[in-house]
């Protein structure tokens, strides 16, 4: 029995050490969003982030979490409460059969958090692991820039409410 | 006695309505039974689908409540038709966007539309809803007409309700009878001035998108069912390879273990938990021991493998004009290899068996043929068997999804009781779906004096590319059972959409054309329906070799385009294409850079597409990389234009891959591009930096199918613009790093 972070929320979890995080998430924590697409590291479908970073959730066994903070895409906000890269990618319209696209919001969710106006470049580079079968990708990076600017006016909102509630710094 | 099934308006203007509407339903009871020997001489014409379903409460029922339902027989895919079909009904019946909801492919509750395959779904079922819901609205109206005393025109609707002359409600929840809406379809409806849509023809939100983006439950490999269990496939090694022993005493002491299932040349073990199933999938395989032989011919010589097989030849178009003759001939070759589909969501499928049902859940796309097929390998009744859609990765035409189904029915059915998950691994989907079927072409045509074209001639060889179910034996299940199903005779699908001759016929006037289908029933490796199927190489082999004539003309591309052709909607999309691209004639690509041109009409019938690319090749790699691409694409009567502007947009970029990277690769027994490593696509470093799309809208015109229309002209641009870069003309996909690069030392 192992307790696992995920979502802020502790699970107790009896699976063998060497599984995979994406069967705990998907087989006892009841998760949809990390999704199985190669089980190699190879099509980046499985993303899921942990303690601020991108990782491949289908080739990080259990036994390496103990301690961390796993984040998947249902930790992020709902369809009444979309965070700013769930609004951006449904604004953008950016999915046809969607199913690489969680995977993909997640690692640029990991990256608009260490660097929140990436260059074009760095959003390419940064998905680079991913595969899109669909061939969304047009509409995919236009989302994640729509999110970096989203979360950019988030911020500034939030920024101005703390001013006008007297509590900013 | 055939006649009064057809609910005829005026009588019910006439003020007998409802009796005849109850009546009408009770004889249309009558016709489910009678024969179709039985069936009037001349059945009137119906609008799309409804030919084959032609009842109303197929497609709209309404509920006392007033909520509404549309059911269509077509899979949701991803192309984002259930937002469209959604949008039709809504227009049609004038209800709000939201307040309908639409039930797709299921055996249980829809009609039978056979695949969501080839285009066809807004063209086909999108049409039955239009005509059904307007049909209905007719309906309704006229009921209340009727309660009132008064002529119809006098009514209008308005979001769900009839609204009488002097403001009374009607709301459709309380108008409609129970049985009011089961009666046939007529041929002609009232179908609203284009003018006055309000929801069709707007860019509406995909419905699905909101939970797929938030980790709602989307896809079959979502669900999970009580009790569920997990199965894992092991399959054989290679194509025919038996089964010769495998000691499955390590695998049934595994924690979790439930069950081995062994059928003949089938394998599967079942576990309690999913990564229990896949170690004990791992351990399994290794206890298991195989025969192989080695069946596959030469990957790397195509030409000679399928020009080498027997053919059956059949000249599929023929014209000739002896006054018109060439003074300049040229010919060429291209070939096509073995392609992959490559879902990126490996395929998976839910069966159980409850008192003699089973029921599946599947992502097929074509819920009765399987059902018919999984019926067959069971050996029972259709009617015990269930087929429910849904959603899956995409899956671009037959991939595994097929043969999931089958494995988790057959595997259900040695756990009654049980819903088996049956998860196939990226490995199985790479290795054991059925591959887009290779093709060779061989062209040759002449030009006059003029620079026109003289003489075309164009022979295509290729399989069957539709394999699908419909009997047991097309699922891999069905075949690897101790008492196996055969594989079914290859048919070529016939014309006008046709199969490998898809888009062989040219859309361009020549005085003198001959095409030929060589159809080739041995399939050496394991075939079917690949999206947009032989059009995709046809369309590349012809607008490749469209510029190679163009040059040898010293024509402009385009120009040399418009010459040949005849047909307005082709040429208006061409020239939208151009201009949005700026294309001009004789301009000069920047150094090491291209601009490429590609036009055609799926099918010959459904959509046109055109589209103009700009690609840059690195002189000293050989690499090339699609700079930008401007598309113009006209589907008759748009519904949701976002979506269409998707579909393109996609369909360049699936194309861009398959024509730039993708082969399937084997040695002599076994397919070995088994992954991502081995069968490489489209990554973000190959993205380009833009692509627009232009959609030519034509209201009122038919819908025309648009999911396959760019696969095509997207191939062919960029040939073309390789060519245009390099001074190099490549004809044998795909056309690689170093293809390019020996072309251009060479």
């Amino acid at each position: 029995m192992m307790t696992l972070k995920v979502n802020g929320h502790d699970h107790q979890i009896d699976a063998d050490p060497d599984t995979p995080l994406l069967y705990v998430l998907r087989d006892d924590i009841k998760l949809n969003a990390a999704k199985f697409g190669c089980g190699l590291g190879q099509c980046g479908a499985c993303t899921v982030i942990v303690d601020g970073k991108a990782v491949l959730s289908c080739v990080t066994p259990l036994l390496l979490l103990e301690g961390k903070q796993v984040t998947t895409l249902e930790g992020l906000g709902t369809i009444d409460a979309p965070a700013p890269i769930q609004r951006a990618f449904m604004e953008e319209q950016a999915a046809q059969c969607g199913y690489c696209i969680a995977g993909m919001m997640m690692r640029a969710q990991a990256l608009l958090q260490k660097n929140p106006k990436p260059t074009d470049a760095q959003i390419r580079a940064e998905l680079e692991p991913h595969l899109c079968r669909c061939g969304t990708h047009m509409r995919i990076l236009r989302a994640v820039h729509r999110a970096a600017r989203l979360m950019d006016t988030a911020e500034l909102s939030s920024t101005t409410q703390a001013i006008v509630h007297g509590s900013a710094p | 006695m055939n006649v009064p099934v057809i609910l005829d308006r005026r009588s019910v203007l006439a003020g007998a309505g409802a009796l005849i509407v109850s009546f009408s339903m009770s004889e249309a009871f009558a016709q489910d039974q009678t024969p179709p020997a039985a069936a009037p001489p001349h059945p009137p014409s119906l609008p799309g689908s409804l030919k084959d379903a032609p009842l109303l409460d197929s497609w709209v029922r309404i509920d006392a409540d007033g909520s509404i339902t549309v059911f269509t027989g077509k899979a949701e895919l991803g192309q984002g038709f259930k937002t469209a079909f959604q949008q039709i009904a809504a227009e049609e019946l004038d209800v709000p966007f939201a307040s309908l909801k639409v039930i797709t492919a299921d055996t249980g509750l829809t009609a039978d539309e056979g695949y969501t395959s080839g285009s066809q779904s807004t063209q086909y079922s999108g049409t039955a809803i239009q005509n059904a819901a307007a049909q209905v609205r007719e309906l309704l109206v006229a009921e209340a007409a009727r309660r009132l005393n008064l002529p119809v025109e006098n009514f209008r609707t308005e979001s769900g309700a009839v609204i009488a002359p002097d403001g009374q409600r009607f709301g459709y929840g309380d108008l409609v009878a129970d049985d009011m809406l089961h009666v046939q379809a007529q041929p002609k409806s009232k179908l609203k001035n284009p003018a006055t849509y309000k929801v069709m023809g707007q860019p509406v939100p995909r419905v699905d998108i909101p939970a797929k983006v938030t980790g709602g439950e989307a896809y079959v490999q979502d669900m999970r069912l009580p009790g569920m269990v997990h199965a894992r496939i092991v399959r054989p090694p290679s194509y025919g390879a038996e089964l010769t022993e495998c000691d499955t005493s390590a695998v049934e002491k595994l924690p979790g273990f439930v069950k081995v299932v062994r059928d003949g040349n089938f394998l599967a073990v079942v576990a309690q938990k999913e990564f229990q199933a896949i170690k004990a999938m791992k351990l399994l395989s290794a206890a298991a021991k195989w025969k192989e032989k080695p069946s596959l011919p030469k990957q790397d010589d195509l030409l000679r493998v399928l020009t080498g097989l027997k053919s059956n030849d059949s000249t599929i178009f023929q014209q000739s004009n002896p006054s018109a003759t060439g003074q300049k001939t040229i010919e060429a070759i291209y070939t096509r290899p073995y392609q992959a589909h490559g879902s990126i969501g490996p395929s998976c499928a839910i069966a159980q068996l409850v008192d003699g049902a089973m029921t599946v859940w599947t992502h097929t796309q074509g819920v009765y043929p399987d059902r018919q097929g999984i019926a067959e390998m069971l050996k029972v009744p259709p009617a015990s068997v269930r087929l429910i859609h849904v959603e899956g990765s995409g899956c671009y035409g037959h991939n595994g999804a097929d043969d999931a189904a089958a494995d988790a029915a057959l595997i259900a059915r040695a756990l009654p009781g049980m819903p088996v998950r049956v998860q196939w691994s990226r490995e199985q989907e790479h290795a054991w779906e059925p591959f887009g079927p290779a093709m060779v072409t061989k062209l040759k045509a002449s030009l006059d004096g003029n620079g026109k074209i003289a003489d075309w001639n164009f022979d295509v060889w290729t399989n069957t590319h539709s394999m699908r179910p419909g009997g047991a034996g097309s699922m891999l299940a069905a075949q690897h059972m101790a008492q196996p199903f055969a594989v079914p005779e290859p048919k070529p699908i016939p014309l006008p959409a046709g199969g490998g001759d898809r888009n062989a016929i040219p859309i361009y006037k020549f005085p003198n054309a001959q095409v030929v289908h060589h159809f080739i029933p041995a399939m050496p490796v394991r075939v079917s329906a690949m999206r947009a199927l032989g059009a995709y190489h046809n369309v590349f082999s012809i607008e490749s070799f469209m510029d190679e004539l163009a040059s040898a003309a010293a024509a402009d591309p385009v120009e040399f385009r418009l010459k040949h052709l005849e047909d307005q909607r082709g040429r208006d999309v061409i020239e939208k294409a151009a201009q949005g691209f700026g294309w001009r004639k004789g301009q000069k690509a920047p150094p090491d850079r291209g601009f490429g041109f590609a036009f055609a009409r799926y099918k010959s019938l459904a959509a046109y597409c055109a589209i103009a690319t700009e690609v840059e090749v690195n002189r000293e790699t050989g690499r090339p990389r699609l700079v930008r691409a401007v598309a113009a694409v006209d589907s008759g009567q748009v519904v949701n234009p976002d979506g269409l502007i998707n579909q393109i947009e996609g369909a360049i970029l699936q194309s861009m891959s398959w024509t730039l990277y993708e082969a399937v690769t084997f040695d002599d027994t076994r397919i070995t591009s088994i992954d991502w490593q081995t069968y490489p696509i489209l990554r973000f470093n190959s993205v380009p930096e833009n692509i627009e799309v232009h959609i030519i809208n034509r209201p009122g015109l038919p819908f025309l199918g648009s999911g396959e229309t760019g696969q095509g002209p997207a191939a062919a641009s960029i040939a073309n613009a390789i060519a245009d870069a390099t001074g190099k003309r490549l004809r044998d996909l795909p056309l690689t790093r170093k293809k390019i690069k020996d072309a251009i030392d060479a």
